[in-house]
């Protein structure tokens, strides 16, 4: 086996969701490795946010994106697991304090909130106890 | 979290095989080969994606089965360093934190990554982060086992673990070896359990 580019292109979690979908419903019966990867990645992203994105909301959030001068990997991120606070923000953009301006991060999460509504969700209903 | 790696292979395909379409009995033969496997320095190989191109296939004397040339494309998990990943705390011990995203185990956040500070409870089994409320008063927050943690992938490690020998000899040898670790960090704000940030 050769491996002729290691990394051709990044893939979001939506679309390795959607087709591991596509390979658990195919009409072939699959076992063995293929099977068990792919439903313990399957059990994995149907527990994040993006089991609920829908292709046209991702590709309108990003274009609305385009205007924060924020890297392909960035946008990847707030793609896969929509932030919720300030904090989320300032942990997967880089320098985010310099970069971004107070409002800036406050529209991209009203951009979340807007294309991503279920992200509110979980906060209010999920009462984690400590103890 | 996830990418593309283009490959090649020259596929097998045994006779038995010759009543299902060509192309559906490599994607099966690639993703009986690679599914759940790592390979070095590219990542833990999920699922086939999609056949690029196929060559001629060839039969060799002597043996029944075609050869067939094909490029692929295979959705690899390989986060970037940086990522910002979300998982589930599989055990604490001295080493640090052992954390799992359910597909991927070898994920160990150090004890120098965690939060400052933090201190092993041995009777717990767990890290306690002694976070200071700033009226000289400390509140334990534990980190146990099952728990959602979000964190920080710092940095990557690849092992090779070649088949050598007998299969019992190979046993011995390659029970320590991890193929592919990530090592990551919760040593900043927002980084650790969810529920430490809730509010």
């Amino acid at each position: 086996m050769e491996i002729v580019n290691a990394n051709s292109a990044t893939l979001s979690n939506f679309e390795v969701m959607k087709h591991l979908q596509k390979v658990k419903d195919s009409r072939k019966k699959h076992k063995g490795q293929l099977a068990t990867i792919t439903y313990e990645t399957l059990r994995y992203l149907e527990n994040t946010p993006c089991a609920q994105h829908s292709p046209e909301a991702m590709t309108q959030c990003l274009r609305e994106l385009d205007g924060f001068n924020l890297n392909k990997n960035e946008k990847l991120m707030l793609i896969n697991s929509p932030p919720t606070t300030a904090l989320e923000i300032q942990l997967m953009i880089e320098e985010s304090e310099e970069r971004l301006s107070e409002e800036q991060v406050q529209k991209i999460l009203t951009i979340m909130i807007q294309y991503f509504p279920h992200i509110q969700k979980p906060q209010e209903a999920e009462p984690q106890e400590q103890d | 979290m996830f990418i593309l790696a283009e490959m090649k292979n020259v596929t097998r395909i045994p006779p038995e095989l010759f009543n299902l379409k060509l192309n559906d009995a490599i994607a099966g033969e690639l993703n009986k080969k690679l599914a759940n496997k790592i390979v070095l320095n590219v990542g833990l190989c999920i699922a086939l994606y999609d056949i690029t191109s196929l060559q001629e296939s060839y039969i060799f004397p002597g043996d029944g089965a075609s050869h067939t040339r094909v490029s692929f494309r295979y959705i690899v998990f390989r986060p970037f360093i940086e990522e910002i990943l979300i998982g589930k705390i599989r055990s604490c011990s001295q080493e640090g934190v052992h954390v799992s995203l359910g597909f991927f185990d070898d994920i160990l956040i150090p004890p120098s990554a965690l939060q400052h500070p933090s201190t092993f409870n041995e009777t717990e089994q767990a890290w306690v982060w002694e976070y200071d409320t700033g009226d000289g008063n400390k509140h334990d927050l534990f980190m146990d086992a099952g728990e959602t943690i979000r964190f920080r992938v710092t940095a990557e490690f690849f092992n090779e673990t070649c088949p050598t020998g007998t299969l019992q000899e190979t046993h011995e040898k390659a029970e320590n070896k991890v193929p592919y670790s990530l090592t990551g960090s919760i040593n900043e704000p927002g980084l650790g359990l969810l529920s430490w940030w809730d509010t």
